[in-house]
């Protein structure tokens, strides 16, 4: 049985140059860029509004890591004998996109997907009182809060701050 | 206040976390925040009804006067946006 050189695989490095094909380190840096930027916004960057809002280094850690991509890329598929990554390049690249695609979906559709809420009382209307616990399983009414106990320090008002809960 | 689905425990859970001090209040099977139309169903952990985020301004005789309903869940009002609308009260 004879083995063909096309019998073996691209990356096999049992090639007939004399040159060592390198690993192709750029491939390698801008898949973990572009990981890294699809990664680290919920745990690191949500937490401060100044990279929440508009999700900068996130976008930076994209772009940086798919011109790497592109750079090991071109050496791929260009210089052949010098660098692999002929299929390990484009399956990286690909997953790189889909990520950056996932994420400007997440930031710029998902977070818009509220119900429109036209019920919600208005500005000029009486806020609907309640009574519901506090931490401590206490009681607490809307009308007691707005009531001053103290003449001197008179309540101006009141903050209602509703929230999704489960944090 | 701080308005939630979450029980009394689960809000002084995460009041001791992140040291708040202002008040927390339950509403666990969201009745307020149905009056208040802020019901979002479906979108809390296992599918379960949760208020979507908006905070109110009511000044001591009862009403609102001044309202942040985001259309964004990302972007929240500000601190100092909530303190220059309590100015003007």
């Amino acid at each position: 049985m004879n083995n063909t050189p096309e019998d073996l695989p691209p990356n096999s490095g049992a090639t007939e140059t004399a040159v060592k094909r390198r690993a192709n380190v750029a491939l390698g840096w801008g898949f973990l860029l572009s990981l890294v930027a699809f990664l680290s916004y919920i745990p690191v960057f949500a937490k401060y509004p100044v990279t929440r809002d508009v999700p900068w280094v996130n976008f930076l850690l994209f772009a940086v890591g798919l011109v790497f991509l592109f750079v090991g890329l071109r050496r791929a598929f260009a210089q052949p004998s010098l660098y692999r990554g002929k299929i390990t390049g484009p399956i990286l690249t690909i997953l790189s996109v889909a990520a950056l695609a996932f994420f400007c979906f997440m930031i710029f559709s998902l977070g818009k997907h509220l119900p429109p809420s036209t019920q919600a009382p208005k500005v000029g209307q009486k806020a609907p009182d309640f009574a519901l616990a506090d931490t401590r399983g206490a009681t607490v009414s809307l009308a007691s809060l707005l009531s001053t106990s103290d003449a001197s320090h008179p309540t101006k008002g009141v903050v209602l701050i509703f929230y999704r809960g489960y944090w | 206040m701080a308005i939630s689905v979450d029980s009394p425990a689960e809000s002084q859970g995460l009041c001791n976390k992140a040291d708040y001090t202002y008040m927390f209040l339950s509403d666990p099977n969201a009745e307020l925040i149905r009056r208040y139309d802020l019901l979002h169903k479906g979108a809390g952990v296992n599918g379960h009804d949760i208020a979507r985020p908006a905070e109110f301004l009511v000044d001591s005789s009862g009403t609102i006067r001044w309202i942040n309903l985001t259309d964004d869940l990302r972007v929240r009002a500000r601190p100092d946006q909530i303190l220059e609308a309590a100015k003007a009260l």
